[in-house]
């Protein structure tokens, strides 16, 4: 096998990738967040989405939700990385459950008139989108559902005038009755 | 308002630094000094319980409290000052963190209004030491300066060991609140360590080993982290299993390496044997090790045809690099003793006649062997002989990083745990001499060793006057061959025999250096020399600067090149121009 002259092995395995949804619940104190995301950026994991919020304020726990890709050796390493970290209390590959709940709500802004605009909310209706703003000229839908469903939201709307998206990001859940 | 004022409990932060170190049994600190440490400073001038040992340089408090940490098995202590005096420990703080060494260090920071400010001798400790420590504090409130400390302490020293940093603002040193003696609730209960492996698991390993034919074991520095009793236990097992051993390069000393089943160093410039074993064996028993590049070489060609068991406390080591079959998530000891038990009760000693005549075909490769020289010092020569001249001795030996500490790895025999202190996963060049200085502090009495290189040890060369104030007779035996030996090594392999700056040009005269210094300098320079210095060395009791003038072009052998697998060695015989030439082909040709 030719590699160039080189202390270390240079050939990277090319296993397939997979993307994960990661569910991290962390002691909710200064810079767990820095930490988490230090751990990705300093050991070269992907990001693809990542929600953070305080869940249970009287213990002070915050779930955070990473969705990740990777080969399956890495999405591993990411699992042990962050489950060695202090302020972690567990991690649950929501992938790996096979039964989860994934939503995400993303707020999408459209500018027009005449029949994109009557086009617009037809297809907003059908998406179950929410008109949370509105000018003569302009609306602002909510919408929720996993991130397929957004995607294909946001690109109908691109050709009917749209200006903006904000995005929060994936938030997980398991089915039935066990919590993490 | 209740009066505290004769709560024995009630005390300043600094006090309460102090009174922590004490509470956990810290004897010594190794520190340097600074504005934003000033009253913990204070408070250890009052005190008699915990001894400061003033280095010249931050990194050198770092590196001689692992050396302290290693040999002990205790946790080291540092306390620097905020900025520079924390940027200066980020070097032995990776480094701590890449060997799995218990480190506390306590930095001071500016007063809590100031951070964010840019305030002099300001930097974001907790932010820059983040990926170099196991875990990190930044304390706004005195209040909370006892759970942390003791928390501290008690993560760097449990699970796998590591560094842990605790930032302490001026103002909260000042300030007064409650302390509390070391308790359970300081430790967040997200942090538990699994020590006790899977029983389940354990029968598959035993399984396993009790029916191979091709075993070895393979133990790591995670068996000297257990302590002394894992090393005991893992003597009685290959006893009980009558298998080969091999060890990485922080393993070293838990089984000896006067032992019948010992094969020497495995990796890159392991022995022959022992990496011949690894690639063909059937059971690998890997025991506190992490399957590092260094060891592995080529990963898909590593052990083809072995199944792999792995015990590790670090489930985040457990198929990282390399895929295992039975991995065991536990302290090195404890899944020993419990691996031992099953396997006397279930299991006999597998008859693995056939080989280990395969391993004493590849033993009489003598793959360590050096053509000798009555004109020049050869630098393995000089580790042989300082080995014979030390043996029966209390010696600790601590190295630098480069040829000089493979050599000493190779050639030196390590018969009990917690006598080599060395850089193995950062290879942080100026460790040895410090650490050296760390070793001596806790064991005043020993005979404590660096074997350097004359490049290495200029980095932290400074340390001499730290072993000078506190009488430390440590002895720096310097293989000095004027090269970065190691990069000039890969220079002639990989890189044409362009030599691009490793050569030393103006290295300082080492004897008068030493005497500079207040210390002893010796020379050595021609082989018949060689035995008298080193007595001379050994019967002195006061630091020693030894320059031990070596064949400048020496190589260390033998080698697993370069994206090369375990049974692809570079032998010493073989390694002429041409043969080296061929191994190492690749992008660059070779002159």
């Amino acid at each position: 096998m030719n590699q160039p002259a080189s202390a270390y092995f240079l050939e990277e395995r090319h296993d397939p990738n997979e993307t994960h949804t990661l569910s991290v619940l962390v002691q909710n104190e200064p810079g767990v967040l820095a930490r988490v995301i230090g751990l990705f950026s300093g050991r070269g994991y992907n990001i693809e989405s990542l929600t953070v919020s305080e869940t249970e304020s009287q213990k002070h726990l915050s779930r955070i939700t990473i969705v990740t890709t990777g080969t399956p050796m890495v999405i591993q390493q990411i699992k042990h990385q962050l489950d060695r970290m202090i302020p972690v209390y567990r991690v649950v590959d929501m992938t790996l459950t096979g039964s989860s709940i994934e939503r995400e709500l993303a707020m999408v802004k459209v500018r027009g008139g005449g029949d994109h605009r009557v086009e617009a909310l037809r297809l907003a209706d059908a998406f179950r989108a929410r008109v949370i703003d509105a000018t003569t000229e302009s609306f602002v839908f909510e919408i929720t559902g996993n991130s397929s469903k957004i995607n294909q939201f946001i690109d109908l709307m691109r050709p009917l005038g749209l200006v903006e998206v904000s995005r929060t990001g994936v938030a997980a859940i398991t089915r039935g009755p066990e919590g993490m | 308002m209740t009066d505290k004022s004769h709560d024995p409990n009630q005390m300043t932060g600094a006090a309460m630094i102090v009174r922590a170190l004490i509470d956990h049994g810290v004897q010594h600190v190794f520190g340097y000094p600074g504005g934003a440490v000033l009253p913990i400073y204070d408070e250890i001038f009052q005190q008699s319980e915990v001894e400061h040992i003033l280095v010249r340089h931050e990194q050198g408090a770092g590196h001689a409290a692992e050396g302290y940490a290693r040999s002990t098995g205790k946790p080291g202590v540092v306390l620097v000052t905020s900025g520079p005096g924390a940027t200066n420990m980020v070097t032995p703080l990776t480094d701590a963190l890449m060997d799995s060494i218990p480190l506390v260090c306590i930095t001071g920071q500016v007063p809590t209004h100031l951070i964010g400010n840019d305030a002099f001798q300001e930097c974001d400790t907790v932010g820059i030491t983040r990926p170099a420590t196991k875990h990190n504090w930044l304390v706004r409130d005195v209040n909370d300066l006892a759970r942390v400390l003791h928390e501290a302490f008690y993560v760097a020293t449990t699970g796998r060991p590591g560094p842990v940093l605790v930032d302490v603002p001026k103002d909260v040193q000042f300030a007064t609140g409650t302390y509390h003696p070391p308790r359970k609730s300081d430790v967040h209960i997200s942090y538990t360590p699994r020590v006790k492996g899977d029983a389940t698991q354990i029968r598959k390993a035993v399984a396993l080993l009790a029916n191979a034919k091709r075993p070895v074991i393979y133990s790591g520095g995670g068996v000297i982290n257990s302590g002394p009793e894992a090393s005991k236990l893992l003597r009685q097992l290959v006893e009980a299993t009558g298998f080969p051993i091999t060890s990485t390069l922080m393993g070293l000393g838990a089984y000896p390496a006067s032992g019948p089943n010992w094969l020497g160093m495995l990796g890159m410039h392991g022995t022959y044997e022992a990496n011949m074993t690894m690639h063909d064996c059937d059971v690998m028993l890997c025991v506190g090790a992490r399957f590092d590049d260094r060891i592995t070489g080529r990963v898909d060609a590593f052990s083809p045809g072995s199944k792999k068991i792995h015990i590790d406390i670090d489930p985040s080591s457990i198929n990282k690099n390399i895929r295992v079959d039975v991995p065991i998530i536990g302290d090195a000891g404890n899944v020993l003793g419990d691996l031992l038990q099953v396997f006397k009760a279930e299991a006999k000693k597998p008859d693995i006649k056939a080989w280990w005549q395969q391993i004493a075909q590849w033993r009489a490769r003598n793959s360590l062997s050096y053509r000798k020289n009555n004109d020049i010092i050869l630098p393995q020569y000089a580790i042989q002989r300082l080995f014979e001249l030390t043996r029966g001795k209390d010696t600790y030996i601590t190295t630098e990083v480069g040829q000089h500490q493979m050599w000493a790895a190779q050639f030196f025999g390590f018969e009990e745990p917690h006598r080599w202190m060395t850089s193995g996963g950062l290879g942080t060049m100026g460790y040895g001499l410090p650490a050296a200085v760390g070793v001596q502090v806790a064991h005043p009495d020993s005979l404590v060793i660096d074997i350097a290189g004359d490049a290495s040890v200029q980095m932290t060369i400074q340390e001499m006057s730290t072993a000078v104030q506190f009488e430390l007779p440590i002895k720096i035996f310097i293989l000095n061959n004027q090269y970065m030996g190691m990069v000039r090594q890969w220079q002639q392999l990989l890189h044409g025999n362009r030599l691009s700056h490793s050569y030393s040009e103006a290295l300082p005269d080492f004897v008068k250096l030493a005497e500079a210094y207040g210390c002893v300098g010796l020379q050595a320079t021609k082989p018949s020399d060689l035995d008298g210095a080193i007595k001379e060395m050994i019967s002195i009791r006061r630091p020693v600067l030894f320059d031990c003038r070596v064949a400048a072009l020496e190589n260390c052998f033998p080698m697993i090149p370069s994206g090369k697998a375990h049974n692809e060695m570079l032998l010493p015989e073989e390694a002429t121009d041409e043969a080296t030439a061929k191994a190492f082909a690749g992008g660059k040709a070779l002159v």
